[in-house]
């Protein structure tokens, strides 16, 4: 039977688990590789462009379909659902637990009991803040783009969502990766008191990595919707096919 | 006279600090007992432990102050305690470490016994009767015989997770176990790793499933990594919880 494994013990708990690593894992990656993406933007216009018919299929298809976005964006949603499922049995459930979680924390000041509850705090203001920027994507998965996004950064009022989105999952992804080694004894190397050192100062280096490239990226957007804010809504064609637009225009006159 | 001057011996002049300890006190086989701090104060002496320090302070001022110790080396682990909010054994730790203002409460998560002793021995005896942390054979034992030979790297991977002291510090540094009283906390994953490796052991990793596959055994850990940082005798014990770990996820799924 499913639920029961060789000796009759059930195999949930190894299960739910391993599913909260691997869930974990690949959701911190995937934001490394999304801030990549979305700092194309720091590139120019026509990079972010590229980047976001890349993403729509355009490069196989011949034009972009959105509709790629949406999936991928629900599929993004999908694993967030399961690995906060899961991570919620870790969360302390009752006054008491608090409590004495509180007391505990104060008294051994113990840095990676510190990030542990980062983790918490940090999951938690994800379940609203990932929901509400993924809501939007799966819906509106044509409105990406050099213009589009800035128009949503600024004209629209998200950057003081990003902002503080940016902060929560940069602490939450890079803490968690560095954790799930650690528990997992991965990349631990021979001495795994030296090996959690090194593990730990790759960690805080690449935080700050993405916490700088996210705030340029960010400024980015807001930037540029700000300086096309009295146009909002107009989608950004890229140089080389307006060029292409005025001279096709210029040889028709 | 300047030779009379020069005979004398030269008085040091003490440059020793006063330390003050907030002891917590109670006795909760007394009815009347309120659980409070006692303050007192103690000049720190060379080399002085935290275990010599205390023996003064019951001599000289708290004749009652309970808290236990045997071995003064650090290795009966009976004389853990939390020292200013950390888990660490007072024979282990030197005054000239502390700051002037010292705080000692007794582990938590263990029966108190009074002020800073408290009942590890019957927490860990329920811990291994749960895990059965024994060598667990059916081999016919002739204890006539030679004992069968080990390879010395096996004999001293076992001896190096034997090294621990059962102390109680790992249960008190882990955020876990304070708030859920059942799991069974690094001490006991490090001993049914130790059992693991024995291969005078047969269990399988399915029968070690049985025990510790779940949220109150190696699944529980949230890698919070208290255990290993506080532990007075230095174990590897969050690669043991690793080695566990990974174990225990294939056997669950086997």
């Amino acid at each position: 039977m499913f639920f029961k494994n060789s000796l009759g013990s059930p195999r949930g708990p190894a299960l739910m688990d391993m599913l909260q690593s691997i869930s974990g894992l690949i959701l911190a990656l995937f934001m490394w590789a999304h801030m990549f993406m979305v700092s194309s933007i720091l590139l120019g216009n026509d990079a972010m462009y590229w980047v976001t018919k890349m993403f729509e299929g355009k490069p196989i298809f011949g034009k972009g379909y959105p509709i790629l976005v949406s999936l991928f964006a629900m599929f993004i949603l999908s694993l967030i659902v399961l690995h906060a499922f899961l991570a919620m049995r870790k969360f302390p459930a009752t006054h008491r637990q608090y409590r004495t979680l509180h007391k505990h924390l104060g008294g051994i000041r113990h840095t990676d009991s510190y990030l542990w509850y980062v983790q918490v705090i940090t999951g938690f203001a994800l379940f609203f803040l990932a929901s509400v920027h993924l809501y939007q994507l799966i819906m509106h998965p044509a409105d990406i783009g050099p213009f589009a996004s800035s128009d949503r950064v600024w004209t629209g009022r998200m950057w003081p969502l990003y902002l503080v989105l940016l902060f929560v999952v940069e602490l939450h992804g890079g803490i968690g990766l560095y954790r799930v080694l650690v528990k997992w004894g991965w990349f631990m190397g021979k001495d795994p008191k030296v090996g959690r050192k090194r593990l730990t100062i790759a960690k805080w280096l690449l935080t700050v990595f993405f916490l700088v490239l996210g705030l340029m990226t960010l400024a980015a957007y807001m930037k540029v919707g700000y300086e096309h804010q009295d146009k909002a809504g107009e989608r950004y064609e890229p140089a080389q096919y307006s060029q292409l637009h005025s001279a096709s225009q210029g040889g028709s006159h | 006279m300047n030779a009379a001057t020069d005979n004398t011996i030269p008085v040091k002049v003490s440059t020793a600090r006063t330390i003050e300890f907030s002891i917590f006190r109670h006795n909760p086989y007394d009815d009347t007992s309120e659980p409070h701090f006692e303050t007192y104060k103690l000049e720190e002496a060379d080399s002085m432990t935290l275990f010599i320090a205390l023996n003064e302070i019951r001599a000289q001022q708290a004749p009652s102050l309970q808290f236990d110790f045997v071995c003064r080396a650090g290795i009966c682990g009976s004389c853990a305690m939390l020292i200013n909010g950390r888990p660490g054994l007072a024979c282990r730790t030197l005054v000239s470490q502390l700051p002037d203002k010292v705080t000692l409460m007794p582990l938590p998560g263990f029966e108190l016994i009074g002020d800073l002793s408290v009942n590890t021995g019957k927490w860990m005896r329920g811990m291994s009767e749960h895990l059965q942390t024994w060598i667990h054979s059916n081999k016919k034992v002739d204890i006539n015989a030679l004992e069968e030979k080990m390879e010395p790297e096996k004999a001293e991977q076992i001896y190096e997770l034997e090294r621990c002291i059962e102390c109680g510090c790992c249960i008190a540094g882990c955020g876990t176990a304070q708030m859920r009283s059942e799991f069974v906390g690094a001490v006991g994953l490090n001993q049914l790793a130790r059992f693991k490796i024995d291969p005078r052991d047969d269990r399988t990793d399915a029968d070690y499933y049985a025990v510790v596959g779940d949220e109150n055994g190696v699944f529980g850990c949230m890698t919070m990594l208290g255990c290993e940082d506080f532990c007075p005798k230095e174990l590897p014990l969050a690669q043991q919880i690793a080695y566990m770990r990974r174990a225990m996820a294939i056997a669950g799924i086997d």
